[in-house]
Formats: C-alpha cells, sequence, structure tokens
C-alpha cells in the first residue's frame, strides 16, 4: 500500500490553532499528508479531529496557523479547491426524504457534474445499494445511509476524501464493508484523511495521528509507532482480574491497563517489575493462567502517552 | 451557474411533494386563514345589547324604550329595577350600554325643560363602546327632534322653517363602510408576508439542523446561488398563495381586484424581496428552527404587524410610531394592495410606494446575503 504514496503534498497543517470563545479546541498542529495517503486520526471526543476536518475543509477559519491544500491556502480557495474535496459529516447529512437516487442526483448537480449517471451506477454497485434506487434515505439502514452518504461525498470524483468518524454507530458488518470500500479506494489511488475513535480502524492507515485535548501526541506509521515506542507491555490473564488490579496498585507507585480478564502492564525493555508483579501475584494467592510480553498496541501507545502529558 | 440553482431549486420541489403536509400549510391554509379572518377581523358593530333602568316608568319613558326596540340595531336584553342589578348586569359584559331613564324624565318634557338619560357605556372594548354611543347619540338626536315636531303638531302649530345642515356623504371605494372590504386584501398581504418570512427562515435552519447545511458549503456552491436557490421556490409558493388568496377573496367576499393587476404582481415582488431578506437575515441568527420561528415571529412580523397600519390607522399613532412605520416595507405594501384592490389605482399612483419597496426589498437582502456565509463559525 506504501507504494502508491506520492511523495508530493496534497494536504499541509502548519501551527493550525482553533479557539472557541475561552475553549483552545486546537492547540498549534501541525502536519503533512502526501498523494494517495490515507491518514488517520485518533483520539477521544472533544481532542479536537473533527475542529481539525472542518477546518481543512474550510468550514471553520484557523484563530492562527496555515492550511494548505493542492498547494493554496484554503481560506482563499474558492471553487476549483472545493470541487475536488470530497467530504463526509460526522452525522448522517443527507436528504431523508429525498430516494437514493435524488440525494446522489443532487449532490452530483451541485458539484456542477453533468455526465455522472455512469459514476454513479458504478458508485452504487460499489456500496451495494444498487437495489435501494428509490428507496427514501430516511428508510435506510444506519450502515446503508453511511454508504449513501459516503457515495454522495464521492459523485464528484473529489481528489481528496474527508471522513469524519464515518463508522461510529454502525454495525460491525456495514462497518466491515464500508471499510473494503475504503480499501478498494486507497488502492485507486484516492487520498483519504478520516478521524476515528476506533483504534483497530487507525491501525489500516497508512499514518496515524494521536489527537488528545487539541494537541498530537504522536503521528507516525502504526506499525512503526508500535516498534519505536520504547516500551513493552507485559500481559497477565487472571479470573480475579479486580484482585489482582487492586494488589499491584497498592505495592506498585502506577496503574496496570485491564482489557477484560487481563491486566496489561507497561514496562521499559529490561524492566524486572514483570517478575516482581508475578511474584507478588502467586505470593498472595492469586492465579495467573498465562503471562508473557506482547506486541504493544496503538492503544496501549495512547493511554501510555496521555499518561506521560499528564506526568509531564 | 444557473445548472447549480435548478439543482437546489429541483431538490426543493422534491421535498415539497414529498411533504403534503406541508404544502396544505403553504396552499390551502392561507385560503382558509383568508376566510377565517375576513369574517373574524370586523370592526363593524350589528346588535348593540342595551339594558334599561327606567325611574320614570311613565308613558313618556315607556314610549321611549318602544322607540329603542322598534329598530334592528338595539336589543334590550334586561329590564332593570336598580343601580345594583345594573352595576351586576355591566360586570358581567352582557350588556353593552346601559339608560338610565331618571324618575322625572316626563314631568321634565312637559314642562318643555331638557330631559337628560344617562348612558352607561362598557369601555373594555373601546370601538364597540364608541360605536354603540355613536349609535346611540344619533338616535336620541333624531328622537328628540321628532318628539320636538310632535310637539308643534299637537298643539296646533307647524315648526318655524329655520334652515338645517345636512351632509349628504358619498363613501367611495366601500359604500357600505363594511371593514371586511378594508381589511381583507390586508390579509392577502399578510399570508404573503408569513409564507415568504417563515418559511425562508425555516427552510435554511432546516439545513443547519439535520446537518445538510454542513454537507453542502463543502461543495463549490456560491452563497448567492445557494442563496437563489433556496429563495426562488418560496416565491412561486407566495405568488401561488397570493393568487389562490386573491381568488378567494373575490370567489368568497365579493372583493375583485379593481385596478391593475400586473402592478399588484409587480409591486408584491419588491415586497417580497425585504420579507425573503428578513428571513434569510433571521436564518443567519438561529441555531434551530424553534428559535428561526420565534425570532421570525416575535421580533419581525408582529412588529412588522402592529406599525404597518393593517390594526390600526397610523394617523392617530404618535409621531414615534409614524415614523418607524415608515422603515416598515409592510406599511407601503398595505398602501399598495389597498390602493390596487379597492380604489382601482396603478403605477400612476402608488409608483412612489412601489419604488420605496423596491429599494427596501434590495437592501434587506442585500444585507442579509452579506451576513450568510458559507461558514460554520
Amino acid at each position: 500500500m506504501q507504494d502508491s504514496i506520492s511523495n508530493k503534498v496534497i494536504l499541509s497543517v502548519s501551527g493550525l490553532r482553533k479557539n472557541f470563545g475561552t475553549t483552545e479546541a486546537v492547540r498549534g498542529i501541525s502536519f503533512t499528508i502526501s498523494y494517495g495517503e490515507m491518514f488517520g486520526m485518533v483520539g477521544p471526543d472533544g481532542a479536537g479531529k473533527t475542529t481539525t476536518l472542518k477546518a481543512v475543509c474550510g468550514l471553520l477559519t484557523p484563530s492562527e496557523g496555515q492550511i494548505n491544500l493542492f498547494g493554496g491556502k484554503v481560506i482563499r480557495s474558492g471553487k476549483s479547491t472545493q470541487r475536488r474535496i470530497g467530504y463526509l459529516s460526522q452525522r448522517f447529512s443527507l436528504y431523508g426524504d429525498l430516494s437514493v437516487d435524488e440525494n446522489l442526483d443532487f449532490f452530483a448537480r451541485i458539484h456542477g457534474r453533468k455526465d455522472y449517471k455512469k459514476d454513479r451506477t458504478s458508485l452504487l454497485e460499489m456500496t451495494r445499494l444498487a437495489d435501494f434506487t428509490t428507496r427514501p434515505a430516511e428508510k435506510l439502514s444506519g450502515g446503508m445511509k453511511q454508504k449513501l452518504a459516503l457515495a454522495c461525498s464521492l459523485i464528484h470524483k473529489p481528489e481528496i476524501l474527508i471522513l469524519d468518524e464515518p463508522t461510529t454507530g454502525v454495525d460491525p458488518v456495514s462497518r466491515r464493508d464500508f471499510w473494503m470500500i475504503l480499501s478498494q479506494l486507497r488502492q485507486e489511488g484516492l487520498t483519504i484523511i478520516m478521524s476515528t475513535p476506533y483504534l483497530d480502524e487507525a491501525e489500516r492507515c497508512d499514518r496515524v495521528a494521536l489527537f488528545n485535548k487539541g494537541t498530537i501526541l504522536k503521528l507516525d506509521n502504526p506499525v512503526r509507532m508500535k516498534e519505536t515506542c520504547g516500551f513493552r507491555v507485559f500481559e497477565i490473564s487472571t479470573p480475579v482480574i479486580r484482585e489482582a488490579d487492586d494488589l499491584i496498585r497498592s505495592k506498585f507507585p502506577f496503574a496496570p491497563q485491564l482489557y477484560g480478564d487481563r491486566l496489561h502492564i507497561i514496562v521499559e525493555p529490561g524492566s524486572k517489575i514483570p517478575e516482581q508483579i508475578l511474584h507478588l501475584l502467586t505470593e498472595n494467592g492469586i492465579i495467573v493462567l498465562s503471562s508473557g510480553y506482547i506486541t504493544p498496541s496503538l492503544e496501549n501507545i495512547f493511554i501510555k502517552s496521555t499518561e506521560s502529558e499528564h506526568a509531564g | 451557474m444557473i445548472r447549480t440553482i435548478l439543482a437546489i431549486i429541483v431538490k426543493e420541489f422534491q421535498q415539497f411533494k414529498r411533504d403534503p403536509k406541508m404544502f396544505g400549510i403553504i396552499l390551502i391554509a392561507p385560503v382558509v386563514q383568508l376566510i377565517f379572518l375576513g369574517y373574524a377581523a370586523t370592526l363593524d358593530l350589528k346588535f348593540i345589547r342595551l339594558a334599561i333602568f327606567d325611574q320614570d316608568n311613565s308613558r313618556q319613558s315607556r314610549e321611549l324604550v318602544k322607540e329603542l326596540e322598534a329598530g334592528e340595531i338595539f336589543i334590550v336584553e334586561k329590564y332593570l329595577s336598580s343601580y345594583s342589578e345594573l352595576e351586576e348586569n355591566m360586570q358581567s359584559g352582557r350588556i353593552l350600554v346601559s339608560v338610565v331613564i331618571p324618575d322625572d324624565y316626563e314631568k321634565k318634557l312637559l314642562r318643555r325643560e331638557t330631559a337628560n338619560l344617562q348612558l352607561i357605556v362598557n369601555g373594555s372594548d373601546g370601538n364597540a363602546a364608541s360605536i354603540a354611543t355613536g349609535y346611540l347619540s344619533k338616535f336620541l338626536s333624531m328622537y328628540s327632534q321628532k318628539y320636538t315636531i310632535h310637539l308643534f303638531e299637537e298643539s296646533g302649530m307647524r315648526p318655524p322653517p329655520i334652515g338645517t345642515i345636512i351632509a349628504e356623504p358619498r363613501v367611495w371605494f366601500n359604500p357600505l363602510l363594511v371593514t371586511r372590504v378594508y381589511m381583507v386584501p390586508s390579509i392577502v398581504g399578510l399570508l404573503l408576508s408569513i409564507i415568504t418570512l417563515i418559511l425562508t427562515a425555516l427552510a435554511i435552519v432546516k439545513e443547519k439542523e439535520i446537518g445538510t447545511y454542513e454537507q453542502i458549503i463543502v461543495t463549490p456552491i456560491k452563497p448567492y446561488q445557494l442563496i437563489l436557490g433556496k429563495l426562488i421556490p418560496f416565491i412561486i409558493l407566495a405568488y401561488a398563495a397570493a393568487l389562490i388568496g386573491l381568488a378567494a377573496m373575490w370567489i368568497v367576499f365579493g372583493i375583485p381586484v379593481k385596478g391593475s393587476f400586473s402592478f399588484l404582481l409587480i409591486s408584491s415582488f419588491f415586497y417580497i424581496l425585504s420579507t425573503l431578506g428578513l428571513g434569510l437575515f433571521v436564518s443567519t441568527i438561529s441555531k434551530t428552527q424553534q428559535q428561526a420561528m420565534m425570532i421570525a415571529i416575535f421580533a419581525v412580523l408582529l412588529p412588522m404587524v402592529y406599525l404597518s397600519g393593517f390594526a390600526f390607522p397610523l394617523d392617530n399613532a404618535p409621531l414615534f410610531v409614524q415614523i418607524v412605520s415608515y422603515f416598515i416595507p409592510l406599511t407601503y405594501f398595505f398602501v399598495v394592495i389597498r390602493g390596487v384592490i379597492l380604489q382601482g389605482n396603478g403605477f400612476i399612483e402608488l409608483w412612489d410606494e412601489a419604488l420605496i419597496m423596491l429599494l427596501m426589498g434590495v437592501l434587506i437582502l442585500l444585507a442579509s446575503a452579506i451576513r450568510f456565509r458559507k461558514k460554520l463559525d
């Protein structure tokens, strides 16, 4: 996938800051995206992902900083730039009382497209909506609605697709379908920038920016991010997770991360802490089903980064 | 450019078509309202409910009451026997006027002295009270004249030939002075204002509320294309509603358009430029449809109606109200609509009002369009 990414920059964000009254939604972030790249933005609600995407689309005016898209400033961009952007907002925002076909027709026409019928057919096939063309959008399932919204944002053949949490609230099957479409678009060379609260989705991106409180904590390729995170994750599986967690917290100056019946302990490479913890648990009669080092996940990295930020 | 505007217009009509309730509200409700308001919005007083407190109970007083009852205007609802009963009836609101005949009424008449009658009027409805007082004064003056002639005849004399001044009014444009004739054309104007102002504001805010506005403003569409695409359907619907209203006015109330119909249509367009502009302005400052509705009705429509001469004549209003009324486009539109429909006027008589409306409309629409931005902040 990496091969199709060009070195040419399609989007460059520099020192972006956005305030809403006294609230700082985005605090001076910078990043660039290359043509053909799939760029993910991950972080909790209120981290600044949506604000950043809206500023990139030209929906919000930055308080400070500069955004260059296709080599020109977004703030001054006109028709020509907007014609090259496909945008899918966080919530379903199509006309519920219009049919699938009518929604597609409308968005094609306001983008000034005349010969769009062929593209409409292929988009309907790609999104598996071809059998529902006359159905009002409000009567579609959540997943189908998102696929229709995606089709509407692609009908004018954009060069960059901006997706704001496109799969939030969508069922797992539709989510999988949605990602298959995104993978296909990615292979066709479309640049995709998306925000998501799901770390498993972020792992599929070429590069990921971890957002928190309006700043970017880390930005890299997900694999490289895991390799260079500078820590190891020791996983312990136990049927008495709460007792184990309480015991570790009482004896060590850190808190384990809890995942179902497993505890994740982030340690420095070569640290003796895992052995000490295992000893502590067995000494106190806590059964350990399995234990060992695992590859850090993006979630581990995100949590570790936010902890470091707090500590810093 | 035109294709983009057309795309929005087509979309708006597709949405109208899918929403029959909305279609009914826009095209049928105005006619229903026109008919109801046409019958309700009248200042004419057909019956005046009277109570008689005859303290004299003489032949002369009974004669007076008999005369009052003989006509079609006064209805004697009660014969009272005390002031407390009078007070009770006035308080209940059942009686508009109580006529108190003093106990020396006949005595004074026989002595050729002036007999005073007391009229106690319920002033809580000032308009009805003043009309009733006028009717009663006129009746008593005629009754007094008749009585004087009767006295002359009784004594075998002829009344002295004296010159009198008699006014012979000829009322033009509304010969029977029926309030409805004056009000109904204004109601058509009012409906035009409601449709263009409120629906424009709601239509744009609805897009913001459901999120489609965000989706549209990312497209290459220009603000003026979006504004025109949103406003043109409402201009078409407003004309449709106005034409239906004018037809209903003619068929139901027998009020035809006497003047230039084409001038009425053109000046209506000049007028709705300002209401569309105000609707657009409301949409720029509202985040929800509820907010837009409240602002459109309470901050724009009601002051416009009160201060434009729809309900109260502006000539009697304080100077500052009159000054404010000059800045309200509806003031001029009422002059035009009444002038064309009732007085048979057209461009020659009303060009200045039309010009003022055009200027106001362009200014309001431009100012609102400047405020209307393709941004979320």
